[in-house]
């Protein structure tokens, strides 16, 4: 069998293309999944107050929580727009 | 105190109802007295597996309406000794199971028996949510194949947050990967995700490698659970993965290809 395979065209080993594929896919979505579920909605909220007296766009917030055994971190980053608003 | 164990996986067609039907009666006949509830309201077929379809008189959700008591509700498997059923209803109302509900059945099983096998359904809605929330042992059938793995590891989040023990600050559940519908023919041609790559990506305890066999479509076609078929490498590999369970320690099998005779070449062979 062996010495008959040396003649077919080589084979892709999909096996490991599903692995590397898996490996991303889970990576992401433990990240995610370790976000409490308020998360998007304090994101929002938080954009609505800070639109009050700054306009930025969605994409200008990011809010990322941060647990370790005895110290969780709430991170908050806005990007401000270039021009200072009077 | 009864071990309560859920067999869940996220992906459907995976193997949880063979998987539930072969363990516990695998517990049973270690002499370990086992219940099996079948959490799949509205698609029972759990009875169908253990061959007791037609004994079915009343169901779990008749035993949380208190409208059976749970030994009338309980079937008594004819070939085990020591193994009960407990059948799914086939209504379609899905809030039919309530968590308190659920929690009284178990409890009330926990005193008489020494395993509780819940066997979940598909999916990550209320039955799969009651199947898992009391558990203390949950094995994830897996099959060595993209969406199945990706849905196991979303079911490890979901028992790592949203059941009893993770929500009351408990012990964590004991996680263990059942690996099924294993090819090793396939492994090695490099055509399907290794044993390897599975516990890499998963990163839980491995229960058991069930190899791909034609004896598990001819056990539930007769309503045997494959692990007393004693020809079967399914059924060995179940039986392995009981004794695992119970703390033994055994080498895993059926990891290679099997070297086919030259008869058994020519004329197939089953396995």
């Amino acid at each position: 069998m062996k010495f008959l395979d040396y003649f077919k065209s080589k084979k892709v080993d999909t096996a490991s293309i599903a692995k590397d594929r898996l490996q991303i896919i889970v990576a992401h979505e433990r990240h995610n999944r370790d976000q409490p579920d308020y998360l998007p909605a304090l994101q929002k909220e938080i954009l609505e107050v800070i639109r009050k007296y700054i306009p930025i766009a969605e994409e200008q917030i990011s809010v990322n929580l941060d647990k370790n055994q005895d110290l969780s971190v709430l991170e908050l980053n806005i990007t401000l727009p270039d021009e200072e608003v009077a | 105190m009864a071990k309560i164990i859920v067999v869940t996986s996220g992906k459907g067609g995976v193997g949880k109802t063979t998987t539930s039907a072969a363990i516990g009666t695998g517990l049973a006949l270690k002499g370990k007295k086992t219940a099996i509830i079948d959490f799949d309201v509205g698609l029972r077929n759990l009875d169908l597996v253990m061959n007791c379809e037609r004994r079915v008189v009343y169901d779990f959700v008749n035993v949380i309406n208190e409208e059976a008591t749970l030994n009338q509700a309980l079937i008594k498997d004819k070939r085990t000794e020591g193994l009960f059923i407990l059948p799914a209803s086939q209504t379609r109302d899905k809030d039919a199971l309530t968590q308190e509900g659920v929690q009284r059945v178990l409890n009330e099983l926990a005193e008489t028996f020494d395993y509780i096998v819940c066997d979940s359904p598909a999916g990550i809605e209320k039955g799969a949510h009651m199947a898992m929330y009391f558990a203390d042992v949950a094995i994830i059938v897996t099959n060595p194949e993209v969406s199945s793995v990706r849905d196991s590891d979303r079911i490890l989040g979901i028992l790592q947050s949203k059941t009893m023990r993770a929500e009351t600050g408990g012990e964590p559940i004991e996680e263990y990967l059942l690996l099924t519908r294993y090819s090793p023919e396939r492994v090695e041609k490099g055509e399907m995700l290794s044993v390897e790559d599975v516990e890499d990506i998963l990163a839980i305890q491995l229960l058991g490698i069930i190899p791909e066999s034609k004896t598990v479509l001819k056990a539930s076609n007769q309503g045997v659970p494959v692990i007393l078929d004693d020809e079967s490498i399914a059924g060995q590999a179940y039986e392995d993965a009981v004794n695992r369970l119970l703390g033994e320690e055994v080498e895993h099998r059926f990891l290679t290809v099997a070297k086919k005779g030259f008869l058994k070449r020519m004329f197939g062979g089953n396995q």
